[in-house]
């Protein structure tokens, strides 16, 4: 008799993170992603050293973070996350979303992950869960970067916000935290979009690609005036909100919004993805 | 338990306008090992998929196990294990990590047993050895061994497989021979796909021949063959001349190879063949007469075009 005789089958279904971990593992043990997040790392580390050994500057649209640099370190990390916002981050969504589905029909897991079996609508959530934990993790990893390089080649202390008024260091570092906490479901959010796609497709380079012009063709729509009424629902009109967390009082409008529409567009695009993919032939 | 492991009722599949399967009845008795058996592109691999409810059927139903499928999928896949148009894994995991995620999405089994299990399989299909390389580094036959070996995580009621043995050597194809006996053996029922009629010949217990979506012959080994004529060969060095002579003599569809002669005998007399050779100056180094052999059979129900190897 072989081992496979000896199983004891468990008939009762109960909630098991197995499947996510193992999900997670795909993500994270992927030479590929880490090079990504790597690069992601990078941009602190460049932005902190290049301030430290020059006068700064005024840098992007966003809130103006690069001037308080060399007041308070924890700035770094802000500054940083201004810049990664527009291609950055969301590149790193789009390529690991578009890869979700689209990667394992491309190589045919998908048929035996589904014939194992495994439900298309709890492929579709583990998948979608395992995109919000890599979205909070590429945020993360920006953000504490900038931290450690920040406090490293600047110090830290107490925080002056963008409105003028001072914070303690924890406090500082508490809404940091937040704006980066903020960001991630915003970014999760295109990776709700990033899901949808990649279960139209058996190319994940095509999906990836897709969620990238999705995101930036939203940043240019926004900075046309003549559509503003669109703006409001564009997914990235409210990113930049997360700089009004750093001011006193908090301005909680934009994010509040801005957490509305990442929660708008995270039900319709996995349900879309979820309509889409549950009836679907697979044939790959 | 169902006596029925597998039955299809009017099966069918369209792909825009194409008819890839077409009302299909298929029927594979509990404990059987059901060869299934088509030209490439006559519909075997589309409707495994309808099996596994990986396609959805335009019209007609399936029933797994005694199950509807797909609405039970989730209850009754996993007892059954499968292998659809060749292995498909990971390329920079390892065999033994690829088996462990497949592992870890099947919410019905026990972590806890779960490397043994794994562990075993890989053993069962001899891949214990190479577990820890990296898939992208196999062979086509260790590819082939790893997939086989997801089917067999757990205890099967049911194994799908589509043309286990390609890309094994010879030594392989024996081996997953043996294996399918003794999946059999424990009583599991087995479907396998395959064009090495050969080895399908030698390990299954019934057929089912599929041809343009259709199938065009279904039952035991036995009763597939029963419709076709005895046939007479006559190995000699002269096939074109012993041909003639067979076709004088009123055999039909009389083929040449460059060492023999067959023709079906009908009404005709075994002995008169040999006699009327050997009188014309033909060499007769051998003559047998029998049952067509399965690759006859093929070639009669599907015609020529059959893609025969080996």
């Amino acid at each position: 008799m072989s081992v496979a005789d000896q199983v004891v089958v468990h008939r009762t279904r109960r909630l098991s993170t197995r499947f996510l971990r193992s999900e997670l593992r795909l993500i994270f043990g992927r030479r590929r992603n880490l090079g990504g997040m790597l690069v992601l790392a990078s941009v602190p580390v460049l932005i902190s050293v290049a301030v430290k050994v020059s006068s700064p500057g005024r840098g992007g649209d966003g809130p103006d973070f690069f001037s308080s640099i060399t007041d308070n370190g924890l700035f770094v990390a802000l500054a940083s996350l201004t810049i990664e916002l527009g291609l950055f981050l969301p590149l790193a969504v789009a390529a690991i979303s578009g890869d979700s589905i689209a990667g394992e029909a491309n190589i045919g897991t998908l048929r035996y992950l589904l014939a194992v079996p495994v439900q298309r609508a709890r492929l579709l959530a583990v998948k979608y869960l395992a995109i919000v934990i890599f979205s909070l993790a590429a945020t993360l990893t920006v953000t504490l970067t900038g931290i450690v390089m920040g406090l490293a080649l600047f110090g830290g202390g107490d925080m002056t916000l963008l409105s003028g008024s001072q914070i303690g260091f924890g406090a500082g570092l508490l809404r940091v935290m937040a704006a980066s906490l903020y960001l991630a479901v915003c970014f999760a959010s295109l990776g709700a979009v990033g899901l949808f796609v990649s279960t139209l497709t058996e190319q994940p380079i095509g999906a990836m690609i897709t969620v990238v012009i999705f995101s930036t063709a939203s940043f240019i729509a926004d900075t046309i005036p003549q559509i503003s009424w669109l703006h409001p629902f564009l997914i990235t009109h409210h990113w930049l909100a997360f700089g009004d967390l750093l001011r006193s009082p908090i301005a909680w409008d934009g994010v509040q919004q801005g957490l509305y529409v990442a929660l708008a567009y995270v039900v319709v695009f996995w349900f879309s993805g979820w309509a889409r993919f549950a009836g679907k032939d697979v044939t790959s | 338990m169902s006596e029925v492991a597998v039955a299809t009722s009017g099966l069918t599949k369209r792909f825009g306008h194409q008819v890839a399967v077409d009302s299909l009845d298929l029927l594979v008795p509990t404990g059987s090992v059901y060869g299934f058996l088509g030209p490439n592109g006559s519909g075997k691999t589309t409707t495994i998929r309808m099996l596994l409810g990986l396609v959805r059927p335009t019209s007609g139903s399936v029933e797994l196990l005694g199950r509807a499928m797909p609405a039970d999928g989730p209850d009754v896949l996993a007892r059954v294990g499968s292998l659809v148009e060749g292995p498909a894994f990971h390329p920079y995991l390892t065999g033994r990590d690829n088996l462990v995620r497949l592992e870890s999405a099947d919410r019905t089994t026990d972590p806890r047993t779960a490397r043994a299990r794994i562990d075993g399989a890989l053993d069962r299909v001899g891949l214990l050895v190479a577990a820890t390389k990296r898939y992208r580094a196999y062979s086509l036959g260790m590819r082939q061994r790893l997939a086989i070996a997801s089917a067999l995580l757990r205890h099967r009621d049911l194994l799908v497989l589509d043309e286990p043995t390609n890309g094994l050597d010879p030594q392989g194809t024996r081996e997953v021979r043996t294996l399918v006996g003794s999946l059999a053996d424990e009583g599991a029922t087995v479907l396998v796909s395959s064009h090495l009629l050969s080895e399908v010949e030698q390990m299954c217990s019934h057929l089912g021949v599929m041809h343009a979506g259709q199938l065009v012959a279904q039952g035991t080994s036995a009763e597939v063959r029963a419709g076709t004529e005895a046939q007479a060969v006559l190995e000699t060095d002269q096939p074109q001349e012993a041909a003639r002579i067979m076709r004088e003599l009123g055999l039909t569809e009389v083929r040449t190879s460059h060492i023999s002669a067959t023709g079906k005998l009908g009404r005709i007399s075994p002995d008169k063949i040999v006699a009327a050779c050997v009188h014309q100056g033909v060499p007769v180094l051998g003559f047998r007469v029998g049952a067509p052999s399965l690759e006859d059979v093929f070639v009669s129900l599907t015609g020529e075009g059959f893609d025969v190897s080996g």
